[in-house]
């Protein structure tokens, strides 16, 4: 095979025509290191767009959390600290406590916050920190090679459910989301996904809400995107998103689970 | 009238860009670029509608629209 080394494909003739979508402003401008088709890239530009739109990157301070988004500070122009494995919600607590005016939010996988986390995520959501999150959920862990999460959907296969996901043994998924959305301290909880276009424009307008939320001092708020790893669902990066549409949602469905 | 532009060094050929054209005006290229994968190019005519459905899938920002 042939290699180019050509770095875009233009249309010479349109020079008059506005730019209406590139990098946002609070994203760098430096190559990722997710897999190819990976849910993640999505996400951290959504939070991105979404900052630019509020004019809070100044203001804001994201808390980065163990799994494959551990490097998120590299990628994002404003403020953003590292908690360690399920932690971020107890650290976002204590920097939104001593700087309020700060926006504060979390990004979290499945494993960090549905399995080692749950605690910090109860507490942090039960205390009605008003903070945003923003949760990854995957269905596997996938920093350590693609291990059960506890997301996981019944019949799917990982790396220690080899024969797929079996209830009796493995316990069932999680639906952390209707848990939480339970607890009096949240205002509000929306499960999205970014298998599609129309679905990634309704993922923007659920983080601007979360962030909105914060802005107006109204509390807790979570959001839930499910996002493809197609490396370790073993598929490409096109039947990854098909899966999303075709098994997540039906145990996961989309959509205002409060507020 | 519209156009994207690809960053063919930064794609890493997931293809979701392609899936998602409503007009199929995206396709894989034959070659391989820097990174050892076959990235895809902008079939350059005048249907673009500049929806964007393309640059909102790229999970690399590999896509810039013009309208
Ligand atoms: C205290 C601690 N326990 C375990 C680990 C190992 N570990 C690293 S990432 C991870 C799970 C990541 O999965 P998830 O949160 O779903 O994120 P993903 O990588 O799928 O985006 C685990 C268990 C760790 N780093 N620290
Ligand atoms: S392992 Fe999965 S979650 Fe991690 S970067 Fe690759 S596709 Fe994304
Ligand atoms: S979506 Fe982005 S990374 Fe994927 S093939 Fe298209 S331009 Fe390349």
């Amino acid at each position: 095979m042939k290699i180019t080394n050509k770095t875009s494909s233009t249309n010479q003739t349109s020079k008059a025509l506005r730019k209406v979508f590139s990098l946002p402003a609070s994203m760098r401008d430096v190559a990722m290191h997710y897999c190819s088709g990976c849910g993640h890239g999505i996400i951290h530009r959504l939070i991105c767009e979404v900052i630019d739109e509020l004019e809070i990157r100044e203001k804001t301070i994201g808390v980065a959390p163990v799994g494959c988004a551990v490097l998120a500070y590299d990628y994002w122009n404003f403020d953003t600290t590292e908690a360690s494995h399920g932690r971020p919600p107890a650290v976002a607590t204590g920097i939104k406590r001593i700087l309020p005016e700060r926006i504060v939010f979390t990004y979290q996988g499945d494993g960090d916050l549905a399995a080692i986390g749950t605690a910090e995520i109860i507490h942090t959501a039960n205390r009605g920190e008003n903070i945003t999150v923003i949760f990854v959920n995957n269905a596997v862990y996938g920093m350590t090679g693609g291990q059960m999460a506890p997301t996981t959907i019944l019949g799917q296969k990982t790396e220690t459910t080899p024969w797929g996901r079996d209830a009796q043994r493995d316990g069932f998924p999680l639906k952390i989301s209707e848990m939480l959305a339970l607890l009096s301290g949240v205002v509000y909880v929306e499960r999205t996904a970014v298998n599609n276009a129309k679905n990634v424009l309704l993922t923007k307008k659920a983080i601007k809400k979360a962030f909105l939320n914060q802005i107006e001092n109204k509390g807790f708020s979570l959001v839930e995107i499910l996002s493809p790893c197609p490396t370790y669902w073993r598929m490409s990066p096109v039947e990854a998103v098909k899966w999303i549409e075709t098994e997540m949602v039906k145990y996961y469905p989309l959509g205002v689970i409060k507020g | 009238m519209a156009y994207i532009k690809i960053d063919k060094e930064k794609c890493k050929g997931c293809l979701l860009c392609m899936t998602n054209c409503p007009k199929g005006l995206i396709i894989q290229d034959e070659e391989i670029n820097i990174k050892g994968v076959r990235a895809v190019s902008f079939k350059n005519n005048s249907e673009c509608t500049g929806c964007a459905f393309c640059a909102l899938m790229c999970p690399d920002v590999c896509i810039e629209v013009y309208k």
